[in-house]
């Protein structure tokens, strides 16, 4: 666990010591702010409805930073020549990938709390539940980790930032267009497709201040399993 | 100790080592030479433990590289050919993170940190960015990483790359400082430095070891040959009938003809400059230098890793 901290640490240093954190940062606050100040706040609402939309227009921003975020994480260290620092010390390959993950949520999980300003906003003029918002804000969380997983995967198999991104973006996009499939495919696939994607099913009831436990080990199975696989890359590195 | 039995490596079809072995005892200090591809970054990466095998066995301290890596690990400092530097940390801050990373604990990592950084001059830049440094500091700081957690195995992998004059002056001080403490492999092109600092030599060809043993013993299985520099005051063609002359001179060149002065490199002995110099004299030709070539090693390096020798 040391090294996973030890690993963290380095790696959130360096989000925050260099330009690339701050511009993902600014984006997203800057984007929900709009699309708050657009939609949510858009004629007469109630409370809730506007706590909705937020948290709805939130996945959206978080799961593109997640790919951002997180498309750097092993792919800079490859590029950088830095990966035999990491292989030559004495640490575990999955602890590389936690240390990694955890890094990229740590910093994704900051950026989603600092947009906490917008639903106590609604305070002003309406009610908020606490019990809406912990479920919302919890729904957000795990939508990130799942999304840094899948980010983290794509970066330990790809060379470069850039094909990472590509390649986690395109993966986002395969899990997300899932639900469209469901509506198209027939029984048992829709059922599945409808299962495995990543957004309408799963997160739609955190938005609406619902938690089930189904969503809740939905995406921290999601998560395990691309850690997992992405684990496996990273010791397959070592044949090649 | 380092103990290589039958290592192999591929890379898809190619094999980039094959069937490689050799020993390198406590407190030696041994050049690892050999051109490029010849698989000695791939070798010194299985040594790491960075990369694993296609076969064969490494063992360091009597520890299997494949099998034990984790506790390995703590006892070897490796340098990749590209130091593995973090730009945006300072030297400082890298040097910590290392340590830590390699288990030195919290308490005692101020004081590796500056050890290392006394031990390889970096004291003055320990609040500088990684990413701001020269080459000859950076490549310095990839040296301190691999010392700084008291390893007892140094892969060092050409540590004198890309590096002037003066700082590869320094880098030899260094990895001869090591001598005592520290079981060392170090490749390197340059080979004035592994001539001085090494303790004996492995050469590498296509994958396979072609030569072992110190730089004298190498030498004499090439036939003690090397190149001795003459330079004489008169005609070129005489200077070289007479060179030719020399039994045991295998080649002469004239390198340099500038009106009465002549320059002549022949391939023979170290030994043999006695004899050369009675037949320049005996030919009726001024001796104004006679030397052993600096291209000596590069000669012997290069018929050991091209395959020429014997």
């Amino acid at each position: 666990m040391r090294n996973v901290v030890l690993i963290a640490r380095r790696e959130l240093l360096a989000m925050v010591g260099t330009m690339a954190g701050w511009v993902i940062l600014a984006a997203v606050l800057a984007v929900d702010g709009l699309l708050f100040n657009s939609f949510a706040l858009e004629g007469i609402r109630r409370s809730a409805e506007v706590l909705t939309r937020f948290f709805y227009f939130s996945s959206g921003t978080t799961m593109v930073a997640a790919i951002f975020v997180s498309m750097r994480l092993l792919a800079e260290e490859r590029q950088a020549g830095t990966l035999p620092l990491l292989y030559a010390s004495p640490v575990q390959d999955v602890d590389i990938v936690l240390g990694k993950f955890f890094a990229g949520l740590a910093f994704l999980c900051g950026v989603t709390l600092l947009t906490a300003y917008m639903p106590l906003l609604i305070l002003i003029h309406g009610k908020v539940s606490f019990g809406h918002l912990a479920a919302g804000y919890l729904g957000l969380l795990l939508l990130a980790s799942a999304c840094v997983a899948l980010g983290t995967f794509a970066s330990a198999l790809a060379r470069t930032q850039i094909v990472a991104g590509i390649l986690g973006g395109a993966m986002l996009v395969g899990l997300l267009v899932a639900w469209q499939l469901s509506r198209v495919a027939e029984p048992p696939f829709a059922g599945f497709f409808a299962a495995l994607a990543l957004h309408n099913l799963h997160f739609v009831p955190f938005q609406s201040g619902v938690v089930h436990l189904r969503d809740v080990a939905y995406y921290l199975l999601v998560t395990w399993v691309l850690l997992f696989a992405a684990t496996r890359v990273v010791e397959a590195r070592r044949w090649r | 100790m380092i103990q290589v039995d039958g290592l192999t490596k591929y890379y898809g079809a190619r094999a980039a080592v094959h069937d490689l072995s050799f020993r390198i005892s406590t407190g030696e200090v041994v050049g690892f030479l050999g051109l490029n591809g010849a698989g000695k970054t791939t070798t010194l990466k299985i040594l790491a433990a960075v990369l694993l095998p296609s076969s064969g066995t490494v063992r360091i301290d009597g520890m299997d590289v494949a099998r034990a890596p984790l506790s390995l690990k703590q006892r070897i400092g490796y340098l990749p050919e590209q130091p593995p530097l973090y730009d945006e940390m300072t030297v400082g801050e890298y040097l910590r993170f290392v340590a830590e990373i390699h288990g030195v604990p919290a308490s005692r990592t101020p004081s590796a940190v500056e050890a290392v950084e006394e031990r390889t001059a970096l004291r003055a830049v320990h609040r500088e960015l990684v990413g701001a440094l020269s080459h000859g500091y950076r490549q310095r700081v990839g040296v301190a990483q691999a010392l700084v957690h008291g390893p007892s195995v140094l892969l060092l992998d050409e540590p004198s790359k890309g590096l002037d004059p003066a700082q590869i002056i320094e880098m030899r001080s260094l990895l001869r400082s090591l001598r005592t403490t520290h079981t060392v492999l170090v490749s390197s092109h340059i080979l004035p430095e592994i001539a001085q600092t090494c303790d004996r030599l492995l050469v590498i060809r296509d994958g396979e070891l072609v030569a072992q043993g110190t730089e004298h013993e190498l030498e004499q299985r090439l036939g003690g040959s090397g190149t001795v520099v003459v330079q004489v005051r008169g005609s070129a063609p005489a200077a070289e009938a007479a060179l030719r002359g020399v039994p045991g001179v295998k080649q002469v060149t004239v390198a340099s003809a500038e009106e009465d002065r002549v320059e002549l490199h022949a391939d023979a002995a170290e030994g043999l400059r006695p004899a050369i110099a009675r037949a320049v004299v005996a030919a009726g030709l001024d001796l104004v230098r006679l030397d052993v070539g600096q291209d000596r090693l590069e000669s012997l390096f290069l018929r050991l890793t091209r395959g020429t020798e014997g």
